[in-house]
């Protein structure tokens, strides 16, 4: 009788005893590991899990257990992936998010029912002005800003005539529109090319004939890969400076070569920022992976900070959403990129740096930080957001 | 001059798809087999090129590596998947080659990862030449130009003057005859089969230098590839030939002159935006034009 007793209060026990053994907080990461673009999501997951790593499993010292899944760029299957993350895993915080597509799709669910999103890469305008939530954090640029930086430096170095090519899709627009925004001079000619385009010999026929004193370029992944190709093939690099916003990240510099070489970007990030933080990031990042971290790598290392500092505001207890969101708000994290806060509508005010590919002494390829070009720039779109 | 630059252009992009879907236009004319798959040969031999290419330093070994690669893989396809097909419906075909493109994007990312491969130019194919005074072109595109005058010369004396191809040109023909009449049809198909993805495989391991090897990278052109060979009729080679350059011209001459003709009566940002979409519909408005004339395409094949 005594014995059953006693075994009756152990069960009874149990659940208590298992919900004091803290379990680990879930985070949600839906982010792009197929199709073309995976390594993009393969990077910031590497950059995420780093900084689970580093704390030892845990995220501003509380353990977290991090479910990944792959949204292979599909709306529909971010969706779906979103739901059963809420509803069968009861996933309070969601990451991961790498392309504006996949993040319309996801974040309007997620914030509808209190769920915080921390996106370590898409920022689509959409989400920045009218449609801003106060669940929603960005913790890499808003779509437009990387490429204001390169309008901003194309007027500063007084390029007269640029030439501007970039994809018929929402992003490639915003982007364009985003350089057209800081830059003073004159459109020598707009091209936009079909999305996944492969073959650029007419445009880059049409960009000679034009003589401009610059290209500008936004094609993301494979079509960059081809487009430097040729535009070196054609006989033009280093003849018609190129420039192009985040365009050459290390994974893009090892599929083009010395075709990249010359070629500048903008990006809020560069792996030899010389601060504490970004110094032990490229140093771990490249120990357990084997290679140098990219912006991208960067994002998703940083998000990971960015939801440990809330966790640990809240002491785990991702059920206190209020407390955690306020908590993201002030941003207490020391970010790889330096200084970091967010906007109004949670997208980051920052710095943004020109950079440059060049070849190094013993023949790799990096970029080399140029200049400053913006001090605490935020976007355009702040303004229009209704939070307070 | 602009429009001379233009045309070489057209040629190039002709040529390639030439090669594509010489090899497609084959098995569907012969074996009556639609591939889907044919994109991932050509995929294939890119990846395999490159990866020789970089190991070995030589252009020429990546080549010779790339080409009975993609020819092999293509002949296993057909011994293990295809031959299972040919008396299915093509409902059949099509989703099993479907799949396969599935498969082999995928196998590509687990043997060679996510990361694009690297390719360059070889040293002496490398810079351009002045055609003309003004007209720079480069090297690589030249000799493209030159391996598709190389095969479709190569395609045309196998057909025509030796007995293999009049094998093959009586087997899509009349196949029972052919088989009645002693040919093994099936050792025919295989063979036709891994011609037609070396072919694939060819032009892969050439787009190499110029594009982007990453796993689903023949998907794109495989379109353009089934634009060709209707345009061309199913089945010829010549139709291929005729039908692939009309292709190669048609686009790029829509994407060079389309946005400028349409500046002359729409404002800049409205003709630059129209011009973009319907430079990228060029070939199928074209496709559906010729069809309406010509239903059964360029060169229709006759069946028995």
């Amino acid at each position: 009788m005594h014995r059953s007793a006693a075994v009756m209060v152990c069960l009874l026990l149990l659940p208590l005893a298992m919900a004091g053994a803290a379990e680990p907080v879930k985070i949600g990461m839906i982010t792009t590991l197929s199709t073309r673009a995976g390594y993009l999501g393969e990077e910031i997951r590497d950059g995420f899990r780093l900084a689970v790593e580093l704390g030892g499993g845990r995220l501003g010292g509380v353990p977290v257990k991090l479910l990944v899944a792959d949204d292979g760029r599909s709306p529909g299957k971010g969706r779906r992936i979103a739901e059963r993350f809420i509803r069968r895993d009861h996933v309070r915080i969601l990451t991961g998010l790498v392309f504006s597509n996949v993040a319309l799709a996801v974040v309007p669910l997620a914030v509808r029912r209190n769920v915080l999103v921390v996106s370590p890469n898409a920022g689509p305008s959409l989400l920045a002005g009218e449609g801003c939530s106060s669940n929603f954090f960005n913790v890499s640029w808003q779509t437009d800003t990387l490429s204001e930086a390169l309008g901003r430096y194309a007027t500063e170095r007084g390029y007269d005539r640029v030439f501007l090519i970039a994809p018929n899709y929402v992003a490639g627009k915003d982007n364009i529109a985003g350089f057209k925004r800081y830059f003073r001079g004159t459109i020598a000619g707009e091209v936009y090319t079909a999305l996944g385009q492969a073959d650029y010999a007419a445009e880059i026929a049409a960009l000679r004939r034009a003589k401009p004193d610059a290209v500008y370029f936004f094609l993301p992944g494979g079509m960059g890969i081809n487009f430097l190709k040729q535009y070196a093939q054609a006989g033009l690099q280093g003849v018609i400076p190129l420039m192009g916003p985040a365009a050459t990240d290390g994974r893009l510099l090892g599929a083009v070569g010395e075709a990249a070489v010359g070629v500048i970007n903008s990006a809020q990030w560069n792996s030899d920022f010389d601060n504490p933080a970004n110094r032990r990031f490229v140093t771990a990042f490249r120990q357990k992976y084997g290679r140098t971290p990219t912006l991208f790598s960067s994002q998703g290392y940083d998000a990971a900070l960015l939801i440990g500092s809330a966790l640990r505001a809240v002491a785990g207890d991702v059920t206190r959403t209020d407390a955690l969101r306020a908590a993201l708000e002030k941003a207490d994290f020391q970010s790889v990129r330096g200084r970091f806060r967010f906007g109004r509508n949670h997208f980051p005010v920052q710095d943004y740096y020109i950079r440059q590919v060049v070849k190094t002494g013993d023949g790799s390829l990096v970029n080399r930080l140029r200049v400053r070009v913006f001090t605490d720039h935020g976007d355009a779109y702040a303004d229009r957001c209704p939070m307070p | 001059m602009f429009i001379l630059e233009q045309l070489l252009n057209g040629l190039q992009l002709g040529v390639m798809l030439f090669l594509m879907s010489a090899g497609l236009t084959l098995v569907f004319g012969i074996m009556r087999v639609i591939n889907l798959a044919h994109g991932s040969f050509y995929m294939l031999g890119a990846y395999v090129a490159a990866t020789v290419t970089m190991h070995s330093g030589s252009f020429l070994l990546g080549m010779l590596a790339a080409l009975p690669a993609a020819g092999l893989a293509g002949i296993l396809v057909e011994l293990i998947v295809l031959r299972r097909l040919y008396q299915r419906d093509h409902l059949d075909q099509v989703l099993a080659t479907f799949g396969l493109i599935f498969f082999f994007n995928e196998l590509t990312r687990m043997i060679w990862g996510r990361q694009p491969l690297f390719m360059e130019v070889p040293s002496w194919l490398a810079g351009s030449v002045e055609l003309l005074p003004g007209i720079r072109y480069p090297v690589y595109r030249l000799a493209i130009l030159l391996v598709g005058v190389v095969v479709a010369l190569f395609l045309y004396l196998l057909f025509s003057r030796t007995r293999l191809g009049m094998r093959i040109r009586a087997g899509a023909t009349n196949r029972e005859t052919v088989a009645a009449l002693g040919v093994n049809i099936r050792l025919l198909y295989t063979l036709v089969f891994g011609l037609g993805t070396m072919l694939a495989g060819l032009a892969g391991m050439m787009a190499g230098p110029i594009l982007a090897v990453e796993a689903g990278m023949g998907d794109s052109i495989l379109i353009l590839t089934f634009v060709v060979i209707v345009i061309g009729g199913i089945g010829s080679v010549r139709g291929a030939l005729v039908g692939a350059i009309l292709v190669g011209l048609v686009d790029t001459l829509a994407r060079a002159f389309l946005p400028g003709l349409l500046r002359l009566v729409l404002t800049t940002a409205a003709a630059d935006r129209a011009g973009a979409a319907i430079a990228s519909m060029s070939v199928y408005i074209f496709m559906a034009l010729f069809l309406a004339l010509r239903p059964a395409g360029l060169f229709p094949v006759s069946e028995s």
